[in-house]
């Protein structure tokens, strides 16, 4: 019944269109404007829109080759984004991820609420993770769903923006993560089309949520900073009734300490811990309270490992702010599916401390390149455990991967060091000098932390982890 | 108050240099060229404008409270009250609530209002200008029954739906006949479906313009149904007597089913106003 007349209008030699809008809205001022930057939505339709040239960047570990355009499928259209996802067991990686930034100026998502897309794959099966504003660089604004169902007919699937205001110069517009873990380690295919930020009008009210939405606790020590891990999600109820949660990066958040003589924290999510005392920590977006926060206790002043004595020219340093570094792959592998430790490390006046909570295992990986040990004699780590446990017994495992430099293989060999309760105290640091006994240690690639026979350590502190001679 | 809608269409100027077209567009309204006679009725006879903190007016309104039977019919869920916490007037706007909590029995509280015995008419617009709450299970209500229910029962009485939305579909609102012969699921209804925009997100103004053999329904400047005797499958009801105006914030029944894990309480239904016009015609 409503009509709606529309006056287009057409010419051969169309090359320049000037609207002067005069009613309904004020412009910003000119100082506002941010003129350079593309509001264009579409990323995919059918064919990368607006991209540049370098814009497709895997992540590592991942299949380089996992993404093409296929120009025989599509939806509503002959083209779409392909993703051949790898077999686990594939060499050149075992697993589809990457990162599509514009190779060029970031774009103006401001006027959009939501990427957009439609995907199928050729079978049913869940995706890990989809969703835009990583860039490589800060990830400022990274935001996504995870555990995406994919069936084999084409769905539209809507990612809404967590507060599309921030969004005035991104380049990360899109990216995901699938592997095989759902599959039994077999490799499928999906496809995603007319992928593109749009304005829905039909997404509810966003609803906030930090910390899990609990009001959770958390002790630490003057001079520690960094980025709280606020488990920050932000949940839309769709058109369809329905809702949906997005993962958003804390810098969508803003953030208030109730108690910044203790705790400051800028609005990004960057905390300092300046004075000992207690700082609750919340957060709006977009003006609305998030459910849940953290009490902050500020305990006082750190206890430093003692700082290392060994000449530089002779140790191997994994994760110490005294040495050089070698490339390491992760502190935390957060191995899957037996694995419960996280990570909750921490910085204090520039020295960083891995913090492992809810610890059962954990592995620290130096596997691109493995490091040749052979003129090392010691490993040492310093370890720091706030409160004993009902149980104390502790293993450290150090595997050398190999003349084939890879984990597994058939030919890795591991030296067991074993550290029981009456080596340690707690509240105070605990110095391990180990002597290497393993004969082969020219391809080490990994250390490997675990309570053994059920023992409950759950919390502790790691620095100075390195390998010398003497 | 006659809701005509003109809007003016676009005014263009062309320039024309050495194989160079630029175009100057002045758009000077909102929208595009739209016209549709929404409502006719403009002697407004009776109103509600909320304006009063505190409690709704007593002299408009009254309330049904409890469970009614069976849940009022449709295995609804929520206890109806007349407290401040489930009905109650702040800076210019009727917010009904509905809140989940253990109460007589029932694990939700919300509100139902009516005017029975204090504004019953026969034809005429009405219309309330709300905002919707959402979520699956939740079932706001802007309706009309016959005011010789008491006497000839429902769905005798006949019943006029001006707006009933689902939690579950926020961007739809049905409006719908109940009489003799098309009652419950049989009722005639039309939906409507707002585009690019969902009625938990702001205000809206839902209305019918009832008039002999006739009611027309209306979501903002969109006119998006008329029921006539002749889309009804059964006796036609609406011409004989006075109707009461319901306003009410169901939870659970039959419209939407219950409420689900992901549904937010409290809800909230507002209302800015309720206002009756005349039959003038």
């Amino acid at each position: 019944m409503k009509y709606k007349k529309f006056i287009y209008l057409k010419t051969a030699l169309f090359i320049a269109l000037i609207t002067i809008n005069t009613s309904c809205e004020r412009d910003l001022s000119e100082d506002a404007v941010f003129a350079t930057n593309s509001n264009t939505g579409e990323i995919f339709t059918d064919s990368p829109i607006g991209l540049g040239t370098d814009f497709y960047f895997p992540f590592l570990g991942s299949k380089l080759t996992a993404w093409t355009v296929d120009d025989n499928e599509g939806y509503e259209s002959q083209s779409s984004m392909r993703f051949d996802v790898p077999n686990a067991n594939d060499p050149e990686g075992n697993y589809a991820g990457a990162i599509f930034r514009v190779d060029g100026n970031g774009r103006d998502l401001t006027g959009y609420d939501a990427l957009t897309f439609w995907a199928k794959a050729s079978q049913g099966v869940v995706i890990g993770e989809i969703g835009f504003g990583q860039d490589f660089f800060d990830n400022k604004y990274q935001a996504n769903v995870a555990n995406v169902s994919f069936s084999t007919n084409w769905v539209k699937y809507i990612i809404p923006i967590p507060d599309p205001s921030k969004l005035i110069d991104e380049r990360g517009l899109f990216w995901y993560s699938a592997g095989t873990q759902n599959t039994g380690g077999l490799g499928y295919v999906f496809w995603i089309d007319d992928l593109k930020f749009e304005k829905l009008g039909t997404l509810g009210s966003p609803r906030p949520s930090v910390f899990n939405g609990e009001e959770s606790s958390y002790q630490t020590f003057i001079g520690t900073d960094g980025i709280l891990d606020s488990s920050s999600t932000v949940t839309f109820n769709l058109v369809n009734g329905l809702n949906q949660t997005v993962i958003a990066a804390p810098s969508y958040f803003n953030w208030m300490s109730s108690e910044t003589s203790s705790v400051y924290i800028d609005e990004t999510g960057f905390y300092n811990a300046i004075a000992t005392g207690e700082a609750v920590i919340t957060a709006t977006l977009a003006g609305v309270e998030a459910q849940g926060s953290l009490t902050t206790t500020v305990l006082g002043e750190f206890d430093f490992a003692p700082y290392p004595t060994q000449d530089a020219g002779n140790v191997i340093s994994i994760f110490s702010d005294a040495y050089s570094n070698v490339p390491v792959d992760f502190y935390n592998g957060y191995w899957e599916p037996f694995q419960t430790t996280l990570s909750a490390d921490f910085a204090i006046n520039g020295d960083n401390i891995l913090n492992y909570t809810n610890f059962n295992f954990v592995g620290n990986q130096f596997a691109n390149p493995t490091i040749d040990a052979s003129d090392m004699s010691y490993l040492h780590v310093d370890m720091f455990i706030p409160e004993f446990p009902s149980f104390f017994d502790f293993l450290i495992t150090v595997v050398d991967f190999g003349a084939d430099g890879v984990d597994g293989g058939g030919d890795d060999t591991r030296q067991q060091m074993f550290v029981t309760a009456s080596d340690v105290e707690a509240g105070v640091w605990n110095s391990f000098e180990l002597p290497l006994t393993l004969t082969n240690r020219s391809n080490i690639g990994l250390i490997i932390y675990e309570n053994i026979n059920f023992a409950t350590l759950r919390n502790f502190y790691l620095d100075n982890i390195y390998f010398y001679k003497e | 108050m006659n809701k005509k809608i003109n809007y003016k269409t676009i005014r263009s100027t062309f320039l024309y240099m050495s194989f160079i077209l630029v175009v100057t567009l002045t758009i000077s309204s909102c929208a595009t060229d739209d016209n549709q006679t929404v409502t006719e009725f403009t002697e407004l006879v009776w109103q509600d404008e909320f304006d009063i903190q505190g409690a709704p007016n007593p002299d408009n309104w009254g309330y049904n409270i409890g469970t009614g039977e069976n849940g009022w019919g449709n295995s609804e869920l929520q206890y109806y009250t007349d407290r401040s916490e489930n009905v109650v007037i702040q800076n210019g706007i009727l917010i009904i609530s509905a809140i989940k909590e253990d109460y007589n029995g029932s694990s939700y509280t919300s509100a139902r209002l009516l005017t029975k015995d204090k504004l019953e008419q026969k034809y005429g617009r009405f219309e309330a200008r709300m905002r919707l709450p959402s979520g699956k299970g939740i079932w706001p209500a802007f309706w009309m029954l016959g005011a010789n229910i008491d006497q000839v029962g429902w769905p005798n009485c006949g019943e006029i739906d001006i707006m009933e939305n689902a939690g579950s579909e926020p961007t739809k609102v049905s409006g719908a006949v109940h009489g003799p012969g098309y009652s419950g699921g049989a009722a005639i209804f039309k939906k409507y479906d707002l585009q690019n925009d969902r009625f938990d997100s702001g205000f809206h103004i839902f209305g019918i313009e009832w008039g002999p053999e006739y009611i027309n329904y209306y979501v903002d400047d969109v006119l998006y149904n008329q029921i006539t005797p002749a889309d009804v499958t059964g006796e036609w009801v609406f011409d004989n007597g006075p109707f009461y105006i319901i306003m009410n914030l169901a939870v659970g029944g039959v419209f939407d089913g219950s409420p689900n894990e992901d549904t937010v309480f409290p809800q909230t239904l507002l209302v800015d106003y309720v206002r009756v016009y005349k039959n003038n015609n």
